[in-house]
């Protein structure tokens, strides 16, 4: 009885709750269905005429197809970005946890007293950095520091540490596998959820980039899509000439957020996994 | 940490002598060889994007660019400026009373939301979980955006309330409930996962002594996470001294209440970006770098006790 009641009033607040962490999305989701005129004058969390087909196709011509490029760069961004960090994580994640060489401890140590570095203090002086390499507005001063992730490492080296037997891996040599082999056809595999997780929290970091991009870019045709609405939303609100309307920023806000949902919500066990390791351990 | 520094791989082939020592040694120096291989791309980016760019701005940080001289050594004028600068401190207490409100709020909705969808095992506590994680998803500056169409008094939801929230009253607030927004889901998970981890027979025993389930949530579910609690606080303090995306992209709104100094990040990236004072920008993205990095351990080492970094 009392059970019951208690129950009932976790549900009323989970409800309330799950409302409030909804309700940007269901704006957004109605908003984009609405043109600019709608936008200001219909009650805005719920439809008034449909508009979505023309707001998309506005959107993919606005400023000669700016947004699909933008849409292309995150991608390209975050993929090759989260590939990459991901395969040299393993490789030094790997070589952390199973592998005897002078100056593991010392580095390691290194990596662990460095992982609280606050990224956004050190901005600045990548970018000055890259203007003397004459990196600046080209795509590497974006995807380069975005291969650093030293809590990757950390991560791997405890899974590794903890899930991979040593025996395993002697018994690879005994057969005659020479060390690379043994990481490729040994560890590798056994790595794999561990490997699935940094590789989605490292995609997911470098498409919801911000401040490296905007720092480092000025062509807005090497723009990923964060710094490219954010460049949108401005010259709206300054009222601009020319300027994409709030209905069109809104749109692309929407196409921008929807892979990311999508990827969260197939790969639960992943993240879960990853956010748990930090906690718990 | 030690307890994750201190645990090398089993030695066996140090063990006793062999007559195979020379074979034994070789295959340490190639063993050798393949792990500084394997660490080596790590270790020269970690090089080049971390301790580099931390090298150089404390290097920029201690000249000044005069008109006359060119680029000049200074000592230590940039952090003595950036210290007695209104500014700066302006800034620095706007980011430690948002830390201060919005952290104990966020970490609160998030531990209540744990404790709930770790308490009820229903098919709709199960999509609550989903639905508060799902901001995280959201990068900040789409986030961000949203709410600035939200806070619209001509197209947002709330425009009947007659709320102004971007005049320079209400403003930190609504930061602070984007925040909240955005990571209460996030900790939520992780403090979730830490319930899932406890042994659910305590529980049994306190029901049979006759406690309630609030009882149990707040006497004994909340202290046993306390170091997954400490983590979260520790996570989240350290985002909001860094406080920089939210502020810059509502900035337009109102000018006048999110100023170009209004938060330590803002005006070091207005110093360098609009003003060109790299050498004062360095100094205090340094001086906020050291503050947030020695903040971090100080409060890991208080805490060590509670936490399970030791």
């Amino acid at each position: 009885m009392n059970l019951r009641k208690g129950s009932a009033a976790a549900h009323v607040v989970m409800g309330l709750l799950a409302i409030y962490f909804l309700l940007p999305f269901w704006w957004l989701l109605v908003a984009a269905t609405k043109d600019n005129t709608g936008l200001f004058q219909s009650a805005s969390l719920w439809f008034s005429d449909f508009h979505l087909i023309d707001n998309l196709r506005i959107l993919f011509e606005q400023d000669g197809g700016v947004y699909l490029t933008w849409l292309r760069n995150s991608a390209f961004y975050a993929v090759v970005s989260g590939a990459g960090a991901t395969a040299i994580s393993a490789l030094a994640g790997y070589a952390f946890a199973k592998l005897r060489f002078p100056g593991r401890n010392a580095l390691f140590a290194l990596l662990l007293g460095l992982i609280m570095v606050p990224a956004t203090a050190l901005v600045l002086p990548t970018y000055l950095l890259m203007s003397q390499a004459n990196l600046v507005d080209t795509i590497w001063a974006v995807i380069l520091p975005s291969l650093l992730n030293p809590f990757g490492v950390y991560l791997l080296r405890v899974y590794v540490h903890d899930s991979i037997p040593d025996e395993m891996l002697e018994a690879a040599r005994i057969d005659g596998a020479g060390e690379f082999r043994v990481f490729t056809s040994v560890a590798l595999p056994a790595m794999k959820p561990a490997l699935v997780t940094v590789l989605l929290f490292s995609m997911v970091a470098s498409w919801n980039n911000f401040f490296l991009p905007l720092v480092m870019l000025s062509d807005d045709q090497l723009y990923p899509l964060t710094v490219g609405l954010r460049a949108w939303y401005m010259s709206a609100i300054m009222g601009n000439g020319g300027a994409a309307t709030f209905s069109v920023i809104v749109t692309g806000a929407l196409v921008a957020i929807v892979p990311l949902i999508v990827a969260f919500l197939m790969l639960q066990r992943y993240w879960r996994g990853g956010l748990t390791i930090g906690s718990v351990k | 940490m030690t307890e994750v520094q201190t645990s090398p791989a089993a030695a066996p082939a140090a063990a006793g002598p062999s007559p195979r020592t020379g074979t034994q040694r070789a295959a340490r120096v190639k063993e050798a060889a393949t792990g500084w291989l394997f660490a080596l791309p790590f270790t020269v980016l970690l090089v080049a994007f971390l301790l580099l760019p931390m090298a150089y701005a404390f290097k920029i940080s201690l000249y000044r660019s005069t008109l006359i001289e060119g680029e000049v050594f200074a000592w230590f004028d940039n952090y003595k400026q950036a210290i007695d600068d209104p500014l700066v401190r302006e800034g620095v207490v706007r980011v430690l009373i948002f830390g201060l409100l919005q952290t104990p709020v966020m970490i609160g909705i998030a531990l209540i939301a744990a404790l709930l969808i770790d308490a009820a095992t229903s098919r709709f506590s199960r999509f609550f979980r989903l639905a508060a994680f799902v901001p995280y998803a959201v990068p900040v500056v789409i986030g961000t955006l949203m709410w600035g169409f939200l806070y619209s008094d001509s197209i947002g939801p709330f425009a009947w309330t007659g709320i102004d929230f971007t005049s320079s009253d209400t403003v930190l607030a609504s930061l602070g409930n984007i925040v909240t927004w955005q990571w209460a889901g996030y900790n939520m998970i992780v403090l979730y996962a830490a319930l899932q981890g406890l042994p659910r027979d305590v529980y049994e025993s306190a029901r049979i002594d006759g406690a309630s389930e609030v009882q149990i949530a707040l006497r004994i579910k909340t202290p046993m996470i306390s170091s997954a609690l400490v983590l979260a606080t520790l996570f989240t303090i350290m985002g909001t001294l860094q406080f920089f995306t939210e502020p810059l992209i509502l900035q337009p709104l109102n000018p006048g209440a999110i100023t170009q100094h209004y938060t330590p990040n803002v005006y070091a990236y207005n110093q360098a970006f609009s003003f060109q004072q790299y050498n004062y920008s360095a100094a205090i993205s340094f001086l906020l770098g050291a503050v947030v990095f020695i903040g971090s351990y100080i409060f890991l080492f208080a805490t060590r006790k509670r936490s399970a970094l030791r």
